[in-house]
């Protein structure tokens, strides 16, 4: 347990030192909820309705960029080798880094999500629930990005392929969440429902995301 | 404990990079993997820290409990020094002292290889036989049975040599357990060869 905090502090530490891999995050973010609004032109209702799915699309694409560096810096310097062979096992180094990836990525991008929910004239009675919906679902983009990472650590340039992989895979997310914030702000019954499966598919992802990048990892490392 | 390694075969795409190949090392003592390049001495090293899967053949510890893994008991220094450029060197030798479940002092083991001035400075600015020493500290933050060192001395002057022999010496006396592939004569107490051949390529 005491190796697995470790670990969940280290990267946050070199997250905070580094800063390149968020500020890319984020900094997409705001390029592509910005770009959105100029192309589609000046229908304000229009807008106000499409903003929850643009926020949370934008969302993943963001989060997707950060995913390609999960284990390759780990890998390229030799970390990958020693955090394998101590007494803590593969699964829990992935879920683990998950953990911190959800820490340092996904939440700065989920508190600028209302900023720029801002930009896209959002009703003010989603950003409650926009904000709810992105915590409760967005640990399943960290756990589920972490097998496209593991598979695709030894593959240069292996950020398109990613995201091919991991696209499919957000799927289940993106619509309940989307759903979520719909029935919400419609005032449909179906907000429970759709909510208690966001935090369904984080939960299965949680759990079996791990074995599975872990499998994926010492395949790599061999 | 005595490490024993029976008719072990290693195969990569088919091809065999070690075949049928049995030795032994006992508590106490070191054992040298020399061989040209390619002859599958990096291969042994990751098979014994159980990164690479046997394909044929069995590697135990004699006299060992019924233990899950060899990793766990073991150090791995590879060719590659798992040091992250953006931490200081205290906060990476901390780090691995932490995850790996030591308790001897981190200064103590810097200042083995004279690294203790250095401490505040983040490991970026490292030149590579500093970086090789940062690598080698972590052999001493915390106890292990087994340590695996590939090209431990690549990129060390006379004195970080001198207290890589004298961290093996003290492994050795306290009956652990060494196996280092190398290119050059290391001068360890205690220390057997192994030649490592090019195996056939067919398989």
């Amino acid at each position: 347990m005491r190796a697995l905090w470790e670990l969940v502090r280290r990267d946050i530490v070199i997250a905070w030192k580094e800063g390149g891999t968020l500020g890319v995050a984020l900094g997409f973010y705001l390029v592509v909820v910005v770009l959105l609004p100029l192309a589609l032109g000046p229908d304000l209702n229009l807008i106000a309705r499409i903003a929850p799915a643009v926020l949370w699309v934008a969302f993943l694409l963001s989060a997707l960029l950060s995913l390609g560096r999960l284990f390759e810096a780990d890998f390229e310097d030799g970390s990958l080798d020693v955090l394998a062979t101590g007494s803590l096992p593969l699964e829990a180094v992935v879920a683990g880094k998950a953990v911190a990836h959800w820490l340092t990525t996904a939440l700065p991008l989920i508190a600028l999500a209302p900023v720029l929910g801002l930009l896209l004239n959002l009703r003010p009675d989603a950003y409650g629930v926009l904000v709810a919906t992105m915590l409760a679902g967005t640990p399943a983009v960290s756990f589920l990005g972490a097998i496209g990472a593991a598979l695709t650590v030894r593959t240069r340039r292996g950020g398109l392929l990613i995201g091919l992989l991991l696209l499919p895979l957000f799927v289940p997310t993106l619509i309940f969440g989307i759903e979520a914030i719909g029935a919400a702000l419609s005032d449909a019954d179906s907000f429970a429902a759709s909510f208690l499966l966001l935090l369904a598919v984080s939960l299965a992802a949680m759990v079996l995301a791990p074995p599975a990048a872990a499998g994926a990892l010492r395949f790599q490392l061999q | 404990m005595k490490l024993i390694v029976d008719k072990l075969f290693v195969l990569r795409d088919s091809r065999a990079i070690l075949a049928d190949l049995s030795f032994s090392v006992e508590p106490g003592s070191s054992l040298l993997l020399l061989g040209p390049n390619g002859a599958g001495k990096t291969t042994l090293l990751r098979t014994l820290a159980g990164l690479m899967p046997a394909s044929a053949g069995r590697l135990w510890l004699e006299g060992g409990r019924s233990e899950p893994s060899l990793g766990e008991l073991c150090h791995y220094v590879g060719h590659l020094n798992a040091i992250k450029s953006s931490l200081t060197v205290e906060e990476n030798a901390r780090f691995w002292q932490r995850y790996l479940g030591g308790t001897p002092p981190v200064d103590a083991a810097l200042a083995s290889f004279g690294l203790v001035a250095l401490k505040d400075i983040p490991a970026a600015y490292l030149s590579a036989g500093q970086k090789r020493r940062l690598a080698l500290v972590r052999l001493l933050l915390a106890p292990r049975l087994i340590w695996l060192l590939d090209e431990p001395a690549a990129a060390l002057d006379q004195d970080a040599q001198a207290a890589l022999t004298a961290a093996v010496t003290a492994q050795l006396a306290g009956g652990g357990l060494i196996v280092a592939a190398t290119h050059q004569p290391l001068g360890w107490p205690n220390e057997r060869i192994l030649r490592l051949q090019p195996a056939a390529r067919a398989a």
